[in-house]
């Protein structure tokens, strides 16, 4: 028998990918985590072990914010799939529907949020809801609500859920366009013969269509998961880098933020952001093995 | 993260890669005064260039809010302006101890400047000097002269007249008493506690008796300007939560609010949008004829980047920029940013004149949170804006406010423990 041959193209071929993938994201990643072992100490970088980890879990002037922004990113995170999620699937199933007229138009128009920049949605949702200039308490009084409006972004308690829903409208085509994605490759037949079964209308995108397309939704879960975790822009260009009103809408992001470039009067402190990107590492890591190895190993999958 | 500091990178680099003129020296500025860029191109380069032929500069002014954390990053990979326009205290020191910035203290126009103006930019034991003292920014009201007029009122001294102004012009309901908001939170601090804070504490005193030790926040002096700023909440406009600064600029500038919370580094924006006469006063006294003090804060410098490819040429614009044809340049060019130089400068507009006379009747200090006690984790000043912002607000009573800074201070600020 002679010897298996060494397939030279296989690693030619995936060279320029792999270089370009290490060089901007291994490398950095790796470094962030060994960053995040040391601390500058006079001018000099010595190697402290965990111990940045330890002041940042264990000294309540740090663990304090960590937990803060923690527990936001947690709300910011069960926002998107309480009211993202679900919305971006009823649109799908709505656009879906072979009798819709004019569903090119509507999915363009609900998907071009997302490829607009944060910058500008942050800009333009700040105007609409001031209370100066903005048309959101016009709109309230032209319909005699005006009580309800509120300075939202301004309000401890509203702040971040405000914020939330801001980033929901701008990403609701993501989710919508995955689900329509899915659903349109559910073969004709299967729905026919629920139909003479007796399954129709909205029974069968219960019975029919909803577990066919359980995979798509793990799928947007964990990509909403990773997205929310690392969210960083809205909050920023809204709320700028102290995360107001007294922190209520500080997230991950920013806390990595403000800590390892500084802000105003505060130094930057590379040691300690790194600590923070870790940490965020390592969250987003655990939610993802979860839902590899608990959830998705035991979704069912259906030959179609 | 790692695609946030590329990308940061990567706009350090584009915005230094400059091309360089045949023989010409050409030196790039770092600022983050990007409202200056005009004054800079007509006025103050012009003048130098003319001076010292062979040497051109180049002014490339970032966001104000980036530019400490882009400045680091350009220091760090090298890619940085041959000249750094400095942030008071410990933002500088901290890149002259890092090597980033040179020592000037062998550039004889230093001795132009008093200790006071020299004090942000120095070492703690004062041995070295790292940045030309440019510019300090005085705190007071500015106000609406026609609303004034209309309304038939006098302009306050002390903190009951205040009140009562602001209560006239609340009745009368056509402007809103004072425009200020608390979304970007650090108005509130800036515009707010360390405008009207020196008169409780009265200025050096307490602000040195806090570096020492021998005051603490909790105590009544510190407490009290919190209590003060409470009692704006209710003549501030609708929804001031959500109000932003430039919401405020806007705000009164186009005449909706008569007073205005203000630093002097408002006048030439101001100057240019509002069509009305506006005026000044100082934070208003506890009694008639108290001392009254203001805060006169030493804000802008400008150093040299330690790995400058040219420090002759750098060096000669610096001992330029400490000269009184500078000061004159800048002074008149900028009203409301007021030079340091010991040479008095000739003001020739109006309200930036009114800012200065104060200087002669009132005690002057600077902001009670930038020396040293911003040093330590957590932050006074970036505690301060959020404790102001509260304070107004009225999310926590004032007592709660100092408490919560004093235990954030002593924990890591030996002095105070």
């Amino acid at each position: 028998m002679s010897r298996p041959r060494i397939r030279w193209h296989i690693p030619i071929f995936l060279a320029p990918a792999v270089a370009v993938y290490s060089a901007v994201m291994v490398f950095p990643l790796f470094n962030t985590l060994r960053l995040a072992l040391f601390s500058k100490i006079e001018q000099q970088q010595v190697f402290v072990g965990l111990q940045n980890f330890q002041t940042l879990f264990l000294d309540p002037n740090w663990s304090e914010q960590f937990w803060n922004a923690l527990a936001n990113n947690f709300w910011f995170f069960l926002i998107h799939m309480l009211v993202q999620n679900p919305i971006g699937i009823a649109l799908a199933a709505i656009l879906s529907h072979p009798r819709l007229r004019f569903a090119a138009l509507y999915r363009s128009a609900i998907f071009i949020p997302t490829i607009l920049s944060f910058v500008i949605v942050g800009f333009a949702w700040k105007l609409i809801l001031s209370p100066i200039w903005g048309i959101a308490p016009s709109m309230l009084d032209a319909v005699g609500l005006k009580f309800l409006y509120a300075p939202w972004l301004g309000k401890e308690e509203y702040a971040l859920t405000t914020l939330a829903l801001i980033s929901v409208w701008q990403f609701i085509g993501i989710p919508m366009m995955l689900t329509y994605a899915a659903l349109i490759t559910i073969p004709e037949e299967i729905v026919e013969a629920g139909e003479i079964d007796g399954i129709t209308g909205i029974s069968a995108f219960w019975k029919i269509k909803l577990p066919l397309i359980l995979p798509t939704i793990g799928i947007i879960s964990i990509l909403t998961f990773v997205g929310n975790f690392n969210a960083f822009d809205l909050i920023y260009v809204a709320q700028g880098a102290l995360a107001g009103p007294d922190f209520s809408t500080d997230i991950l992001g920013t806390f990595m933020y403000r800590t390892f470039f500084g802000f105003q009067l505060q130094l930057g402190d590379p040691h300690m952001g790194s600590a923070i990107a870790g940490a965020m590492f390592a969250i987003i890591l655990l939610g993802v093995s979860i839902y590899l190895f608990a959830i998705q190993t035991r979704m069912r999958r259906y030959q179609l | 993260m790692t695609r946030t500091t590329i990308g940061i990178a990567l706009l350090g680099t584009a915005l230094t890669a400059t091309g360089a003129f045949a023989q010409d020296v050409t030196l790039t500025i770092e600022s983050w005064r990007n409202d200056d860029l005009s004054l800079w191109q007509e006025k103050i380069i012009p003048a130098f260039e003319a001076e010292h032929p062979g040497i051109k500069l180049r002014f490339t002014p970032s966001a104000p809010a980036e530019y400490n954390a882009a400045l680091n990053s350009k220091l760090d990979a090298g890619s940085a302006g041959d000249l750094i326009t400095c942030r008071p205290f410990d933002a500088s020191l901290a890149l002259y101890e890092a090597g980033h910035l040179a020592d000037l203290s062998d550039i004889e126009a230093m001795s132009n400047f008093s200790d006071v103006a020299k004090s942000a930019w120095q070492t703690d034991d004062g041995s070295a000097a790292f940045c030309v003292p440019m510019a300090s920014v005085i705190h007071g009201f500015i106000y609406n002269k026609d609303a004034f007029a209309e309304l038939g009122l006098e302009v306050p001294t002390t903190e009951a007249e205040f009140f009562a102004v602001l209560d006239t012009i609340k009745e009368d309901g056509n402007y809103i008493p004072m425009a200020m908001g608390t979304n970007d939170q650090w108005e509130a601090a800036t515009m707010g506690y360390n405008n009207i804070g020196p008169t409780y504490w009265k200025g050096e005193e307490g602000r040195l008796a806090l570096i020492s030790g021998e005051q603490k926040l909790t105590d009544e002096q510190w407490v009290a300007p919190y209590a003060t700023l409470a009692r704006w909440r209710d003549y501030l406009g609708d929804g001031f939560e959500a109000q932003t600064y430039p919401d405020s600029q806007n705000i009164f500038t186009l005449g909706r609010a008569a007073i205005y919370p203000a630093g002097s580094w408002e006048i030439p924006g101001f100057n240019e949008q509002a069509d009305f006469e506006m005026g000044a006063f100082k934070p208003p006294v506890m009694e008639a004829g108290d001392t009254c003090y203001i805060s006169d804060h030493t804000d802008i410098g400008i150093g040299m980047n330690a790995a400058s490819n040219h420090p002759e040429a750098a060096r000669t614009f610096l001992a330029w920029v400490a000269s009184p044809e500078f000061a004159t340049i800048f002074g008149n060019a900028l009203p409301g940013f007021f030079p340091l130089s010991d040479t008095p400068v000739e003001l020739e507009d109006p309200l930036a004149q009114q800012f200065a006379s104060w200087r002669a009747d009132c005690e002057s200090t600077i902001r009670s949170t930038y020396q040293i006690l911003s040093r330590g984790t957590p932050n006074l000043e970036n505690e301060t804006w959020g404790a102001a912002a509260a304070a107004i607000k009225g999310t926590s009573t004032p007592e709660e406010l100092g408490a919560s800074l004093q235990e954030g201070l002593a924990s890591w600020y030996a002095p105070q423990q």
